[in-house]
């Protein structure tokens, strides 16, 4: 939850409610992209909190953050599966 | 253990490690790192076991779930027990007891608690279910309260009558105060909090030097983060400096995220008072619904019986989070209080002290020489 993931955003799904399709560690869903400076562009990498995404960062930033969390096991696997079972369009 | 890149690579947490070791050859340094997140990272990787005994870290509040009192967690429970709620709530709150049972157990003797991930799917949950009243459980520092504050904007927008939000949202910078007040609290400086920071930048920390003379470093979650914050710690003490300073520069800006900082000012307030979990009443340190809201307030929708209750006598919680003792010398850690069965909230967050020592601690030695840092 206060554990920001790393996702790479894949397409913007709709860029008037700020909706774009990030792959969060092999899981698709769609993340609210509003709160970042300008829009957004499929390869752009994103910090995401629960379903939106606070900070852009670069892609070796967000490798070995993805690294990290992984490493942290359970904690990290309860937050994708979070993210997995939420059913978000 | 992999070590993949420059984060991790041993040679550079030697010579940072050295490093160290000279600058608090002559004096015993206390840090707290605020963050959880920071915490875990201590824990999985061994660090206080490859620091020099006269570097002393200490276990901040900064974690959403830990913090939480036993009476709001009765009033999550009240609310969700009310004949036709719907109540949404984060994973990790589910498990945190209140006093008599958690929501899970509400669960079970039939109250409709579900798990979202997002309070944007709370908000589906309501708009799907227009006959029933959803709540959201909302908890958590600035990083996910903008998120509640952006949902909130779009049930008002598209007139979602039947949505509620119950705020437990909570702020970073008055625990820090709180715990720079405490007495008998002597801490040499902080490692400031990462994630949070990208939300509210920089600038809310100066008070930390500039009225408590305390140096502060936000810092990094790679294990070499952690480290390299500590040496900028000790040299801005060695050099007589006294200053906030961002060893995360790749994700922490000096302004943080402006929009994120706006929606959160437009929807939300200060509260007069909150209850922290063992640092007790701190004002103005978490986020109550603007009036403007009312309509969309859980607190004002339903009965809140707003009862304190105090935090179970075996439980150490408090003491933990204030750095007063470390996890292992609660009576209950590890025996009675388990992450299976947690008797306080440090043991239900896996950014909880508790948890993290719990599930890494007794590797310290193990991972420590492995990163090679300690031969």
């Amino acid at each position: 939850m206060c554990l920001g993931i790393p996702g790479e955003v894949v397409a913007v799904v709709d860029a008037e409610r700020h909706l774009a399709k990030v792959d969060v560690a092999g899981v698709r869903r769609n993340v609210d992209v509003g709160l970042l400076d300008g829009a957004v562009a499929p390869g752009d990498w994103v910090l995401i909190h629960v379903g939106f995404a606070m900070a852009r960062i670069d892609e070796g930033e967000a490798r070995r953050a993805l690294e990290s969390l992984e490493a942290m096991g359970a904690a990290y696997a309860e937050e994708v599966e979070a993210l997995r079972s939420s059913g978000a369009p | 253990m992999r070590f993949v890149d420059e984060y991790r690579d041993p040679a550079a947490a030697r010579l940072l490690v050295a490093a160290i070791t000279e600058l608090a050859a002559e004096d015993h340094f206390k840090f707290m790192e605020v963050c959880g997140g920071h915490t875990h990272t201590i824990y999985r990787h061994g660090i206080e076991r490859i620091l020099p005994p006269s570097v002393e870290l200490v276990h901040g509040p900064g974690c959403p779930v830990c913090v939480i009192p036993m009476g709001r967690i009765d009033d999550a429970i009240a609310v969700a027990e009310t004949p036709g709620v719907i109540f949404t709530s984060f994973g990790d709150m589910m498990r945190v007891p209140g006093s008599s049972g958690n929501l899970l157990s509400a669960k079970a003797r039939g109250a409709d608690v579900r798990f979202v991930y997002s309070p944007l799917d709370a908000l589906r949950v309501a708009v799907e279910n227009p006959r029933r009243q959803v709540v959201f459980f909302a908890v958590g520092f600035e990083t996910t309260a903008p998120s509640t504050a952006v949902t909130l904007l779009r049930a008002r927008d598209d007139a979602v009558t039947n949505f509620t939000v119950f705020s437990n949202h909570v702020t970073i910078v008055p625990p820090i105060k709180a715990i720079l007040e405490s007495p008998g609290m002597r801490l040499d400086g902080f490692l400031g909090p990462g994630h949070v920071s990208t939300v509210v930048g920089q600038r809310p920390y100066r008070f930390v030097p500039e009225v408590y003379g305390k140096p502060l470093v936000t810092a990094g979650f790679e294990p070499l983060d952690v480290v390299q914050a500590i040496a900028m710690l000790l040299t801005q003490l060695r050099e007589g400096r006294c200053e906030v300073e961002n060893q995360y520069t790749r994700c922490v800006t000096e302004d943080g995220n402006p929009r994120a900082l706006e929606v959160l000012a437009r929807v939300f307030e200060l509260r007069p008072h909150f209850e922290w979990r063992g640092l007790g009443f701190i004002s103005q340190s978490a986020l109550q619904l603007r009036p403007e809201f009312a309509d969309w307030d859980a607190e004002l929708r339903f009965a809140v019986p707003g009862v304190r209750v105090a935090d179970p006598k075996a439980c150490q919680c408090g003491e933990v989070l204030k750095g007063v003792i470390k996890p292992w010398q609660c009576k209950v850690f590890g025996t009675a209080c388990t992450p299976e069965t947690p008797i306080g909230t440090c043991m239900v967050s896996s950014e909880g002290a508790c948890a993290a020592y719990y599930n890494f601690g007794r590797l310290h030695g193990e991972v420590a020489v492995q990163a090679g840092t300690r031969t």
